[in-house]
């Protein structure tokens, strides 16, 4: 079984994080960078299986900037085999459309069984490069699972959606995500960093993937404007006293708000 | 068959298990019907589209698409293989669909299909000269962005309970599309468990207002404080990652970075110390009330109006009171 996941280097959600207002691409000075938590958790999914069962190969998959091989060996430490690194100056603010194909690319150069990814990173948000290389690599998909259970020819899971839970599977090789209901990460020990030093990281660009970025054919999204909204500001703060559910009652009477 | 309109914004609507349309529909509509002619592309379970179809009507389709699925089984493709289909024929300025999760999947997927560009995640869409723009709200809020597509018709994903404006009811106009599957491997819905809606409470999506718990309130028992306060104000309930972790409320109300984004106009933080994640899915609300025992928690940084006490003290006195003024 050959597990691939898809991690992702993201601007700290415990900073702030900044939009820089020209280019309209995230301020990369501006925030701690780490690996998206939600790819964490799938890598953990990957991992758990392969702890059960020997000769799983666990992969990481990841486009991200130059510099971004700190993250990736931390994936590496937690105990991924091999990781690949797809990294290009043109993809500096891909969107949807172009990183799906670049990460489609790239899984196609390997026999995978089950591509596993977050169901959505928490600086993009969109939730749908999943979906995305399921339709280019002609594979099932299964989205959002809060559970997921992998056996030798399939994968299946819980799939909360609006109107209650569905149960789904497919056949693999597939592509899944999964979402935050999954257990957090190992910590890396000291054994699992020094391992990961001489594991193979391979180094990708769009030329080595037979992608170009400004492919006529794809239309692209573009960024038009961007904003800085101004932060908000505290208003009155009271300490209790013994009556500050009462006052807050004539707070929310006084604004209308009850 | 008549031409569609050439302003036509294609807007794809999913049924629910009794038939009904999504939650979402109303505002796709509403926003569709203010950039141009709304086309629905209802996607039903057999037997039900007609129903369907008129109620899209209702909520402003100009005309209707039908495509009942003949493999209800199959997660997705068919859903994205009538998309296709419906494109084809409408040839639409933009596509509109809701940010759920079958919405994200069926978008990601025919934007690949037919190298069509995304803009995922709006929060209202206006027309340019050269076509329709997509408006999103980044990093929580704290950036309001535009995009569109370089050409051809943007496939624009729309955050649920984001969009206020509700188009003019039309007569109804409905016909059955004709769908030629793509043939693509999808996985299967083996079985389907429908939520008991037990709840007679608002939607957290959309809310005017929220009542919201966090770790603070100690525990599943304690956490009902919440709904009370939430039933006397007529509000929806919402609470932190650590209370869903906890297990006191199911993961579907969780507010912030990866649960839901509100933008309520009363938002009551209880227990809840304001992590940055939180902020990011309720910092735009216009009004935020926090009572937490913490004089130094991060949530009295962005608070209207901020009490520094005991949730379990604060709350039944504030529920008294509003109770009181109600007789
Ligand atoms: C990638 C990522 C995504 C995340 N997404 C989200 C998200 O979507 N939503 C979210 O909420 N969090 C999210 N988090 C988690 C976030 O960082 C915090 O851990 C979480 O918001 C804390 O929840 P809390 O405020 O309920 O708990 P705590 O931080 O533990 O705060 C509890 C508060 O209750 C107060 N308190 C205790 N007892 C009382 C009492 N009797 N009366 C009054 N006050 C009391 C305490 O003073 C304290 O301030 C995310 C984290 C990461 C890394």
């Amino acid at each position: 079984m050959k597990i691939i996941v898809l991690v992702k280097e993201v601007p700290d959600t415990y900073g702030d994080r900044k939009l820089n207002l020209e280019t309209g691409l995230a301020d990369r000075e501006a925030s701690e960078i780490v690996i998206d938590e939600i790819g964490e958790r799938a890598l953990e999914l990957a991992l758990t299986y392969a702890d059960a069962n020997a000769g799983t190969e666990v992969a990481i998959l990841s486009l991200a900037p130059e510099g971004a091989t700190a993250t990736i060996r931390k994936g590496l430490a937690m105990g991924a085999g091999s990781a690949t690194h797809v990294c290009d100056e043109a993809l500096r603010g891909a969107d949807l459309g172009l990183t799906a194909e670049t990460l489609a690319a790239a899984l196609r150069r390997v026999e995978f069984d089950l591509v596993i990814t977050g169901n959505v990173s928490t600086d993009g948000s969109g939730g749908m490069i999943p979906a995305m290389l399921a339709e280019l690599l002609d594979v099932p998909l299964a989205t959002g699972l809060s559970s997921v259970e992998i056996s030798d020819g399939a994968v299946s899971g819980t799939r909360p959606v609006e109107s209650g839970v569905q149960k789904v599977s497919a056949n693999l090789p597939a592509v899944i995500s999964i979402t935050e209901a999954l257990p957090g990460p190992r910590f890396p020990n000291f054994k699992g960093i020094m391992a990961a030093k001489k594991k193979p990281l391979e180094m990708l660009t769009l030329a080595d993937l037979g992608i170009t970025a400004d492919n006529p054919d794809a239309a692209r999204s573009i960024m038009l404007t961007v904003a800085e909204k101004p932060p908000r500001a505290a208003g009155v703060k009271i300490i209790d006293e013994g009556d500050a559910g009462e006052k807050l009652a004539a707070f929310l009477i006084e604004n209308r708000l009850a | 068959m008549t031409e569609f309109p050439r302003d036509a914004i294609l807007v794809v609507v999913e049924t629910g298990p009794s038939g009904e349309l999504e939650k979402a529909a109303p505002g796709l509509l509403g926003a569709a019907a203010a950039v141009g002619t709304p086309i629905a592309l209802v996607l039903a379970s057999p037997g039900t589209g007609s129903a369907a179809a008129e109620e899209a009507a209702a909520l402003g389709a100009a005309r209707v698409l039908i495509a009942e699925t003949s493999d209800p089984s199959a997660l997705g493709v068919p859903s994205v293989d009538a998309l296709a289909a419906a494109a084809e024929q409408v040839q639409p300025d933009a596509i509109l669909i809701s940010h759920s999760l079958n919405g994200r999947d069926v978008a990601g997927r025919y934007a690949a299909r037919s190298r069509a560009a995304i803009s995922a995640d709006a929060i209202g869409v206006s027309r340019d000269d050269e076509g329709v723009v997509a408006h999103h709200s980044i990093y929580g809020g704290a950036y309001n962005v535009t995009s569109t597509s370089t050409f051809g018709a943007p496939v624009i994903t729309v955050r649920q309970g984001s969009i206020e404006a509700r188009a003019t009811a039309q007569p109804p106009a409905s016909e059955t599309l004709a769908v030629t599957p793509s043939e693509k491997p999808a996985a299967r819905i083996d079985s389907f468990e429908e939520a008991v809606a037990a709840t007679s409470r608002p939607e957290l999506r959309g809310a005017a207002k929220v009542v919201a718990g966090g770790r603070g309130l100690g525990s599943e028992e304690q956490f009902a404080l919440v709904g009370q306060l939430a039933d006397t104000l007529g509000a929806a309930v919402g609470a932190s990652r650590a209370a869903v972790d906890a297990g006191y409320i199911p993961q579907s109300q969780q507010v912030g970075q990866t649960g839901v984004s509100v933008s309520s106009q009363l938002y009551i933080a209880l227990g809840i110390s304001g992590a940055i994640q939180h902020r990011a899915g309720m910092q735009t609300a216009k009004t935020i009330v926090a009572v937490n025992k913490d004089s130094d928690a991060p949530i009295f940084e962005i608070a209207d109006f901020g009490v520094v006490g005991d949730v379990f003290k604060v709350v039944p006195q504030l529920i008294s009171a509003l109770e009181a003024r109600k007789k």
